[in-house]
């Protein structure tokens, strides 16, 4: 796990200011974030979260979306839906904010995954944790071999980062995008389906790492056909997602089983999975 | 050990109070809780069962963690101004944090049961654990626990059963041991910080040695007692670390649970329920952010905008047992996140207790 942090009182956020925001779909938004005097508010791994909080409003666990790698900011793609994310929503270019983190753990990027081929499989806002991670492999590109990435939304509109998917990360070398939609659309010549099925239709050979996020429908279906493939338990990972109000373990909210998602997760092998109560 | 008359107690409390904040049972219209003694209190230390425990000493219900002060800054002042400037974007609200406060006097908790001395040993594995917590922290390290051996444990009693000593306060963590035996207070400084108080109110104590004998047979008075009581004998062979799968599937939850109503009576006088929420109060200059206490019991306690995790009560309810007997001891080397004060036992309006849930697993064998 991350030791960084652990000094500083976590519960105590810092202020941090919107300097960017992009319009990823008709429900999504990328917020940039940079400490009031520039530069970030803090480091932190592919993988993990933190508090991004409107004062007066509410205060969320979010997944930090852009990758360590990036020096100047940080980036969180938000989908709004409910009250928190409505009113990050309302906020404009300037206006401030308050975040605490980093949260949890993260993806092994400097361990299970180094030197391995890695499949990513997102569905709709499942990518912003995904994207942190797949940045951070392009970044460092020599260290890892073949990725691959499955992504899926209800429409052409709804995929995040569009933009950055064909412009970066097609012109990656040894790097494939498959991208797919629920149901047919006009000006899309691209695959539709669901991504549970374009996965199996393409058929992954088990060289390599599966990572999937997505709707907690979609996981499960990536899962078994994952398994179908002939991957086991112990190549896939994913990151949950629980309320959380402390992000350190203690509140009781993301408590599953003896596990707090917020510090010992979000991110887990489904190995590990297997091993908690079936209550996430 | 030293003793002081219990006609003098008031004496006592009154020196204590001259120089810590005393925090301790006081009788207020028919009921006995903690809050801080003042001359005009009616202090009870012969009441067993305060209606609360006793650990907002540490962990207070309502608590402040920060203030966020807004301030509304022009857009032309914002622009000339380079040191709040990031990437030229001009600032319209300003806010800062200012970190609430942490306690930094010396207090004194008086007559805690050993069962609620054992609640605080709970909650240092939460809170003191992995990420530290400085504001309860900050109470731990102030906090003076004065320990009072239970005279007359009571049939809702079962500390035993987790391997409390309601007879001897001396093998718990507090830093002063006292018994009533007869007509006096019978006092023994445990740890540093006992000393230190038990200088403070030197004056009033008598160096008394031939009260020892006494105090045995009072420890076995008590033992005695705990020894008859209906749930001196429940089992918990069943229960504890690594019981995960096996209790979670257990079909008898779908049943045991039914008539909770979700009212979270047994958390808030629970020595060892420590789950809080974080909120905002809106002021008149800003934000007040703070931490309160919640309960798994809730319906919205984890409730996301997807309808998850926990949206029925069966699942709320085996979530604060499974917690509590087999999550806890799973990661706190066995310690039980239960003291056996009995107080859910009394309160419940249901009688959905920990002592039915057990029985009930015992019963279905």
């Amino acid at each position: 796990m991350c030791e960084c942090g652990k000094s500083q009182d976590m519960l105590i956020p810092q202020v941090g200011i919107i300097t960017g925001i992009t319009q990823e779909t008709p429900d999504v938004k990328t917020f940039r974030v940079n400490a009031p005097g520039g530069g970030k508010l803090f480091e932190h791994m592919p993988g993990q979260c933190a508090m991004v909080c409107v004062p007066g409003v509410s205060e969320g666990m979010f997944s930090i979306t852009s990758s360590p790698t990036n020096k100047e900011y940080m980036e969180f793609s938000i989908k709004k839906c409910g009250i928190l994310t409505e009113q990050l929503h309302s906020l404009q270019v300037g206006d401030q904010i308050t975040v605490r983190g980093p949260y949890g753990n993260n993806f092994p990027v400097e361990t299970e995954f180094k030197g391995k081929n890695l499949l990513f499989i997102a569905g709709g806002i499942g990518l912003a944790p995904l994207r942190s991670v797949i940045n951070y492999c392009i970044d460092n590109r020599e260290n890892y071999g073949r990725i691959d990435v499955l992504y899926g939304s209800r429409s052409a509109d709804d995929l995040v980062k569009l933009k950055e998917i064909q412009e970066v990360w097609q012109n990656v070398p040894n790097m494939n995008v498959y991208l797919t939609i629920d149901r047919e659309q006009e000006g899309w010549d691209g695959h539709v389906g669901f991504v549970p099925a374009y996965l199996k239709e393409i058929g992954f050979t088990t060289d390599c790492i599966g990572i999937t996020c997505g709707p907690p429908i979609m996981i499960k279906f990536v899962l078994q056909g994952l398994k179908e493939l002939g991957f086991t338990d112990e190549q896939i990972y994913t990151t949950l997602e629980l309320r959380m109000k402390c992000g350190i373990g203690k509140c009781g909210r993301c408590n599953i089983g003896s596990k707090y998602v917020c510090k010992d997760g979000p991110v887990f092998r489904f190995d590990e999975i297997d091993e908690l109560p079936n209550e996430y | 050990m030293y003793t002081i008359s219990k006609d003098n107690l008031n004496s006592l409390y009154a020196k204590i109070a001259s120089s810590y904040d005393l925090f301790m049972p006081i009788k207020k219209a028919g009921q006995t809780n903690y809050g801080f003694w003042n001359e005009d209190a009616e202090a009870d230390i012969e009441t067993l069962k305060t209606v609360k425990s006793g650990k907002d000493a540490f962990f207070p219900q309502v608590e402040t963690l920060y203030n966020v002060n807004k301030t509304i800054i022009p857009a032309d002042v914002a622009a000339s101004d380079d040191a709040e400037k990031a990437a030229d974007t001009p600032i319209k609200t300003k806010l800062e944090v200012v970190p609430g406060k942490f306690v930094d006097q010396d207090f004194v908790i008086f007559g805690m049961k050993p069962c609620d001395v054992r609640g605080i040993e709970v909650m240092d594995n939460v809170f003191l654990k992995d990420f530290v917590d400085n504001y309860y922290k900050s109470r731990r390290e102030h906090g003076i626990v004065v320990s009072l051996a239970c005279h007359a444990p009571e049939e809702s009693c079962f500390c035993t059963v987790f391997g409390i000593d309601p007879a001897d306060p001396s093998k718990s963590v507090a830093d002063v041991a006292t018994w009533i035996v007869d007509d006096k207070l019978v006092w023994k400084p445990l740890t540093e910080k006992g000393e230190a108080l038990t200088a403070v109110v030197k004056d009033l104590l008598t160096d008394d040695s031939a009260v020892d004998s006494k105090v045995d047979a009072e420890i076995t008075s008590i033992t005695e007692i705990s020894k008859k009581l209906p749930y001196a004998n429940l089992s918990l062979e069943d229960w504890g670390a690594g019981k995960t799968d096996e209790k979670f599937n257990d079909e008898t939850w779908s049943k045991i649970y039914q008539g909770c109503l979700g009212c979270g009576t047994c958390t808030f006088v629970c020595p060892t329920c420590q789950c809080y929420d974080i909120k905002d109060y809106t002021t008149k200059n800003g934000i007040q952010r703070y931490r309160c206490w919640d309960s798994c019991m809730y319906s919205d306690f984890t409730l996301m905008a997807g309808g998850q995790n926990r949206p029925t009560q069966l699942q709320r309810f085996r979530q604060r047992f499974m917690h509590k007997l087999v999550y806890y001891p799973t990661n706190n080397d066995g310690m039980y996140m239960c003291v056996g004060c009995g107080r859910c036992v009394e309160k419940c309006p249901q009688s959905k207790n920990v002592v039915k849930v057990i029985k009930a697993f015992e019963n279905k064998k």
